[in-house]
C-alpha cells in the first residue's frame, strides 16, 4: 500500500477528485492548506499597513492506495491537476506499513 | 389623556392672552407631534450607529482573537454610559449652567423630566435619550485607539470617568449654555464634542498605553471586512440621525443637514478611493468606507450651517487630509492608534470645525454668518472652540489614564496579548466556526 499526497490549486479540486474516482480511488481526505514552492504569494494593503504574504492556499488531498494502482493513480492526478503556471503543486507517495478499517476491523488492501 | 388635555388648557390659555393682547406674541412651547416623531426615530438611528454600526465597524477590522472584545467594550458602553446618565450626567451637561463651565445637578436623577416636561417642542424624556446616544457613541469611538491590548476593568473605569470630567463638561461648553457656546461656536451636531473630543482622547490613550506587540511589522490583519463594510454603511445611515437630528426638530435645517451629511459622505469616500487608486494603484473597499466615516465626521459640525457645494468642499477636503492622516502620517510618526480614531475621528473633526466657519457664508452657499462676523473671525471662534477641546480632553485623558494605570494597571500582559481578549478577558470565541 502507498500514501499519495498531492498538494494542488484549490479550484482543481473537483477536476482531481474525478479523475481519482475514475482511476479507482474509492476514498480520500482533503485539507485546506497554505505554502509554497517557486510561486510568489501576494501583498495586501489596509490603511496604509501592507503585509506581503508568502504562504498560499493549497488544498492537500491523501489517498491510500492500493501498490497496483499507484502508477494510474499518480498519472491520473497530474493529468487532472496540472494548468502549465507555477504553483500546480506536487505529488509525494510514501510507503503505507498498515491501514485498518474501524468499523469492521479489516486490514491491508482489504481496509482500502 | 392627562397629556392632551394639558395640552389643550396651554393652547386655550395663549389663545385666549394672545386675543387680549393683539399686540404681543406669546412664544409657547407646545409639543409637536411631527419633531417629536422624528426625534424618537432619531435616537433610535443613533444608538444604531453605536450598537450594531461601530461595533461591526471595528470588530471586522480587529483580529479574530480579539473581535468579541470591542463589541463587548461598544456594548458596555452602551450600557455604562445608561446610567451614568440618568444619575448625573445629564445632568452636568444639561442641567442650569454654572459657571459656564457645566451643568448643576438639578437634574440628576432625571428630576423634572416628567412624561409631560418639554424641551422645546419634544418631551425631555426623548431630548435626554437622544443626548444619551451622542454620550454613548462619544466613548465607544475611543476603543479603537486602543483595541486589542485593554483591560476591560480598565476600559470601564476610564469611561465612567471620561464622560463624567470631560464628555458631559464639553458638551455643556458647546450645546448646554455654556461659554463655547455662548462665544458663538458653531458646532452643530457634535465635530467638537464628539469627534474631536474621541479622536483626542483616542490619541492619548495610545500614546500612554502603547503600541501592541509587534506593531508595525507583524501582520495584524482585519479578520472581517466584510463586517466592517456593514457597520460602516450603518453608521452612514445612523447619522442622519446623528446630524438631522441636532435640529431637535422636523423642519428644513434638518432636511438640509441629511442632504449635506449625505454629500459630504460621497465626496470624501471617492476622494480616498481615488487617492488610494493613485498613491497605491488600486483602491481598496476598507479606503472607500473609511473616506465615507472621515466625510461623515467632518460634516458634523457644519451640518446644520452650510450648503450643498460646501459640503462637497468639506467631503473632499476630510477624505484627503484624513487618507494623508491615517496612511502616511500615523505611520512616520509611528504611533500605534490601532484603528484610526484620531486620523479619522480627531483629523476629520478638525477639518470639519474649521471649514464650518467657512462655507456658513451664505455666499458659499450657508445659513449666512452672525451679525457682524466675517469668515475669518468666525474661524477664529471655531479655533478657541477646538483649541479648547483639545487641551482639555487631552489633558484629562492624559490623567485619567494614569491614575487607573498606577491603580490596577491599563494593558493586558504581553502573553495574555499573544492569546487574544475574547479568551483572556471573556473565556470566549468570537468565532468557532469548524462547526464542532
Amino acid at each position: 500500500m502507498k500514501l499519495i499526497t498531492t498538494i494542488i490549486k484549490p479550484f482543481k479540486l473537483e477536476d482531481v477528485r474525478q479523475a481519482l474516482a475514475e482511476s479507482g480511488v474509492q476514498g480520500m481526505t482533503v485539507t485546506e492548506v497554505k505554502g509554497f514552492g517557486r510561486q510568489k504569494g501576494h501583498t495586501e494593503l489596509y490603511r496604509g499597513a501592507e503585509y506581503s504574504v508568502d504562504f498560499v492556499p493549497k488544498t492537500k488531498i491523501e489517498a491510500a492506495v492500493a501498490d497496483e494502482l499507484v502508477d494510474a493513480v499518480v498519472e491520473a492526478i497530474v493529468g487532472a491537476a496540472a494548468t502549465g503556471s507555477i504553483g500546480d503543486g506536487k505529488v509525494f507517495v510514501s510507503d503505507l506499513q498498515q491501514a485498518i478499517r474501524i468499523r469492521t476491523g479489516e486490514t491491508g488492501d482489504q481496509a482500502l | 389623556m392627562e397629556k392632551k388635555i394639558s395640552t389643550v388648557i396651554r393652547a386655550g390659555a395663549c389663545t385666549l392672552l394672545a386675543a387680549l393682547t393683539p399686540g404681543i406674541v406669546v412664544a409657547q412651547d407646545a409639543l409637536d407631534s411631527g419633531d417629536t416623531a422624528w426625534m424618537l426615530t432619531a435616537t433610535a438611528l443613533v444608538l444604531f450607529m453605536t450598537v450594531p454600526g461601530l461595533s461591526l465597524f471595528y470588530a471586522g477590522m480587529v483580529r479574530a482573537k480579539n473581535a468579541l472584545s470591542v463589541m463587548m467594550q461598544c456594548f458596555a458602553i452602551c450600557c455604562t454610559m445608561t446610567i451614568i446618565w440618568v444619575l448625573y450626567g445629564y445632568s452636568l451637561a444639561f442641567g442650569d449652567d454654572v459657571g459656564g463651565v457645566v451643568g448643576g445637578l438639578g437634574k440628576a436623577f432625571m428630576a423634572g423630566v416628567t412624561v409631560d416636561a418639554l424641551s422645546g417642542t419634544i418631551p425631555e424624556s426623548v431630548f435626554a435619550m437622544f443626548q444619551l446616544t451622542f454620550a454613548i457613541i462619544t466613548p465607544a469611538l475611543i476603543v479603537g485607539a486602543f483595541a486589542e491590548r485593554m483591560k476591560f476593568s480598565a476600559l470601564l473605569w476610564f469611561m465612567v470617568i471620561w464622560v463624567s470630567v470631560v464628555y458631559a463638561p464639553i458638551a455643556h461648553w458647546v450645546w448646554g449654555g455654556g461659554w463655547l457656546g455662548e462665544l458663538g461656536v458653531l458646532d452643530f451636531a457634535g465635530g467638537t464634542v464628539v469627534h474631536i473630543n474621541a479622536g483626542i482622547a483616542g490619541l492619548v490613550a495610545a500614546l500612554v498605553m502603547g503600541k501592541r506587540r509587534g506593531f508595525p511589522q507583524s501582520p495584524m490583519k482585519p479578520s472581517n471586512v466584510v463586517l466592517t463594510m456593514v457597520g460602516a454603511a450603518m453608521l452612514w445611515v445612523g447619522w442622519f440621525g446623528f446630524n438631522a437630528g441636532s435640529q431637535l426638530a422636523a423642519d428644513g435645517t434638518a432636511g438640509m443637514a441629511m442632504a449635506v451629511t449625505q454629500i459630504a459622505a460621497a465626496a470624501a469616500a471617492l476622494t480616498w478611493m481615488f487617492a488610494e487608486w493613485l498613491g497605491h494603484g488600486k483602491p481598496s473597499a476598507l479606503g472607500l468606507v473609511s473616506g465615507a466615516v472621515a466625510g461623515l465626521v467632518a460634516i458634523t459640525p457644519a451640518s446644520g450651517y452650510v450648503g450643498p457645494m460646501g459640503a462637497l468642499a468639506i467631503g473632499a477636503a476630510s477624505g484627503y487630509g484624513c487618507y494623508l492622516a491615517v496612511v502616511k502620517v500615523k505611520y512616520r510618526l509611528g504611533y500605534d492608534d490601532s484603528l484610526d480614531v484620531f486620523g479619522v475621528h480627531g483629523v476629520g473633526g478638525i477639518i470639519g470645525a474649521l471649514l464650518t466657519g467657512v462655507f456658513v457664508h451664505a455666499g458659499l452657499g450657508g445659513v449666512g454668518l452672525g451679525e457682524g462676523m466675517t469668515i475669518a473671525s468666525q474661524v477664529g471662534k471655531q479655533v478657541v472652540g477646538i483649541g479648547a477641546t483639545i487641551i482639555y480632553c487631552g489633558v484629562m485623558s492624559f490623567i485619567i489614564l494614569k491614575v487607573i494605570d498606577a491603580v490596577i494597571g491599563l494593558r493586558v500582559s504581553d502573553e495574555e496579548e499573544q492569546e487574544g481578549l475574547d479568551l483572556v478577558l471573556h473565556d470566549e470565541q468570537g468565532y468557532n466556526l469548524s462547526g464542532t
